[in-house]
């Protein structure tokens, strides 16, 4: 029994038959007890009357209740009328069955004691409807451990997906090759100028800091991004040399402005990759904030390689995913009060523009 | 120049810092090393490796122009390995920031890989072992191939059976009339050809052009019908009428029904070694 009742309600009919059978044989057998010490005849044909009605009652109420209640939940209405009239069919059916079996004549009972034949029809009634509610909310409990199961995994999957995309942009944040290229110049540094690798280090630091920070908050200063981008490109700047220039342009009455952390970032980081490392010469990356109407403006420019270059090699790891996440977490905060546009820049190079709704 | 045993070596690393400090700590590992010179990106490194023949190759693997990996490819194409004056092709050194190679199965081949931050003691191995390989170069030959095997692996590996192989390109055409889309069957193309921002997709009848990057529809053909021959051809075996080559080493392919000749680079060489 445990085996089969470890298996899912209703969903086999094999096991749900078993489930059925031993209670409904008890129950039988208990009701042809009662009659034997309470009632007349002797306990051998109480016994076939109780199982042969007993048994018919289970069978036809099987029967009905997958053809008349497919949907039980919607359908329990329905039990009200057939759950009597099953019983009933069940008990005359089962009665005769009983009566033929134990060869006694068919009809004569009916006419000889009603009364005690009504009595049984009561009996049949009330043990057929416990049991058939017994049965029943067995299986609708079932049911709703198995749609709170199923819902506690929706629920614990929709956790692992919001972590899995927190940490993918913590990831594209602390991205290896920024990470240990750095650590690797610092290193260089420590014994060539350590006053230099100082500094550094203390960009890092704050880099670090920031960055950690900022992906767990859930919105952040346009100030405090522009401070974190200044030592991101300061970092970038030790190590490409001249090959980097760049620019922040921030009005002060913008500084407070509150905007999706790390927003920027991503498209910095692909105006490097994409734009300014794979130039021999480098090139020059300006950042601006600026107020247009009840919109707040954003732009990063490069002066690299451009667009069509930049689509021949598409880096799997970083830009692809910087566009979208950026595209989508503007779509999350603003819906459409949000836009990105990515243009080829005026002289070479690309600009990304980002507009979203100011706040007074 | 500089006495004929005295090794010297190649550095390529677009982080000048990180140049210098590979520099400096060579001096100190093995005073004996010459920098022949040291480069920025990757196209440099090609043309001052064949100009200067050094012994020892550091390849940063990001470097503007070309990557560490191309370069080392498109120097391995262009080196002159037989006749008067040939040297054996350097010894290479990969130096990247992030292991994204598997450095593990490179500790103990032909070319070696550095994980940036350089640590000394690691660095220390690196030199040993290319002393001993410079002390040793009896199976230049050999040695050869084997970096050829490894940066063909680097590029891209051996090319895995696509789930479902294309069966029809879609090349576009516009004209004053407007544009067309022209159905191209997989089975009438003879070669494929990287140009500039497009693949050129050549039939006997006529040449189409199409944007999909070639190492996008490499993975799309059947390996056993398709060879890559370089890195920007991709031919149909069975188009290939002979393969011809010639004095300087290099081998080219005349194909069946078009005059048109390819030239096999050195790297897939190995295809037609065997027959």
């Amino acid at each position: 029994m445990s085996t089969a009742s470890a298996r899912s309600a209703g969903c086999l009919p094999a096991s749900h038959l078993l489930q059925h059978i031993v209670p409904g044989l008890t129950v039988n057998t208990v009701i042809a007890l009662g009659l034997t010490v309470f009632g007349e005849s002797d306990f051998g044909s109480n016994l076939v009357v109780s199982h042969c009605i007993g048994i018919s009652i289970w069978l036809l109420m099987e029967v009905a209740l997958r053809w008349l209640v497919p949907q039980r939940d919607k359908q329990w209405r329905r039990l009200f009328w057939i759950v009597p009239v099953v019983i009933t069919l069940a008990y005359v059916f089962g009665y005769n069955l009983a009566a033929w079996l134990l060869g006694q004549p068919l009809t004569l009972a009916w006419l000889r004691y009603p009364g005690r034949m009504a009595g049984y029809l009561v009996l049949s009634l009330v043990a057929g409807g416990g049991l058939t509610y017994y049965f029943m909310s067995r299986e609708q409990l079932a049911r709703a451990r198995e749609e709170m199961a199923v819902s506690a995994a929706q629920t614990e999957a929709a956790q692992r997906h919001a972590t899995e995309a927190q940490l993918k942009l913590l990831e594209t944040q602390l991205e290896p090759h920024m990470l240990f290229n750095t650590l690797a110049n610092l290193r260089a540094l420590i014994g060539v100028d350590a006053r230099r690798a100082q500094d550094m280090l203390d960009r890092l630091v704050a880099y670090l800091r920031a960055t950690l920070a900022a992906s767990r908050a859930s919105t952040y200063s346009l100030g405090a991004e522009f401070e974190r981008l200044g030592d991101y490109l300061e970092l970038m700047r030790v190590r490409m040399g001249a090959r980097l220039q760049f620019a922040l342009e921030l009005p002060s009455e913008l500084a407070d402005q509150q905007v999706p952390p790390l927003l920027l970032q991503a498209l910095v980081e692909n105006s490097i990759k994409h734009g300014l490392e794979p130039s021999v010469q480098g090139g020059r990356i300006d950042i601006r904030a600026a107020r247009a109407g009840a919109q707040l403006r954003l732009q990063v420019q490069d002066s690299g390689v451009g667009l069509h270059a930049g689509d021949s090699a598409p880096s799997p790891a970083g830009g692809g995913f910087g566009l979208s996440q950026v595209r989508e977490r503007l779509q999350a905060s603003y819906g459409a009060q949000a836009a990105l546009t990515v243009a080829e820049a005026t002289g070479g190079g690309t600009v990304v523009t980002i507009t979203l709704p100011i706040h007074p | 120049m500089n006495a004929p045993n005295t090794p010297t070596a190649l550095i390529a690393e677009d982080e000048s810092l990180l140049a210098e400090a590979l520099k400096a700590e060579l001096a100190t590992l093995w005073p004996a090393l010459r920098i022949a010179a040291s480069v920025g990106d990757g196209a440099s490194a090609v043309t001052q490796a064949l100009d200067l023949q050094p012994d020892v190759l550091f390849f940063d693997i990001r470097m503007p122009a070309l990557s560490g990996i191309e370069a080392a490819a498109a120097l391995a194409d262009a080196w002159v390995t037989e006749g008067p004056g040939a040297k054996p092709f350097p010894a290479l050194v990969f130096v990247t920031a992030y292991d994204q190679y598997a450095v593990a199965a490179f500790e103990a081949q032909a070319m070696d890989y550095l994980l940036k931050p350089v640590q000394t003691e690691r660095l220390q191995k690196t030199v040993a072992k290319l002393q001993a390989a410079l002390a040793n170069r009896s199976q230049p030959a050999a040695n050869f191939e084997a970096t050829l095997g490894q940066l063909r692996a680097l590029l891209g590996g051996t090319p895995t059976p696509a789930a479902a192989p294309l069966k029809v390109i879609q090349a576009s055409s516009s004209s004053a009339q407007g544009s067309t889309i022209h159905m191209v069957p997989i089975d009438e193309v003879l070669y494929f050809e990287a140009a500039d921002k497009y693949v050129r997709v050549l039939t006997a009848a006529r040449e189409y052009l199409i944007r999909t990057p070639l190492k996008e529809l490499l993975a799309q053909l059947d390996p056993q019908v398709f060879w890559q021959i370089h890195r920007g051809t991709v031919v149909r075996a069975q188009a290939i009428a002979s393969v011809t080559r010639d004095e300087a080493g290099k081998t080219s392919l005349n194909l069946r029904g078009i005059p048109d000749r390819l030239s096999v680079s050195r790297l897939y060489g190995h295809l037609f070694k065997a027959m």
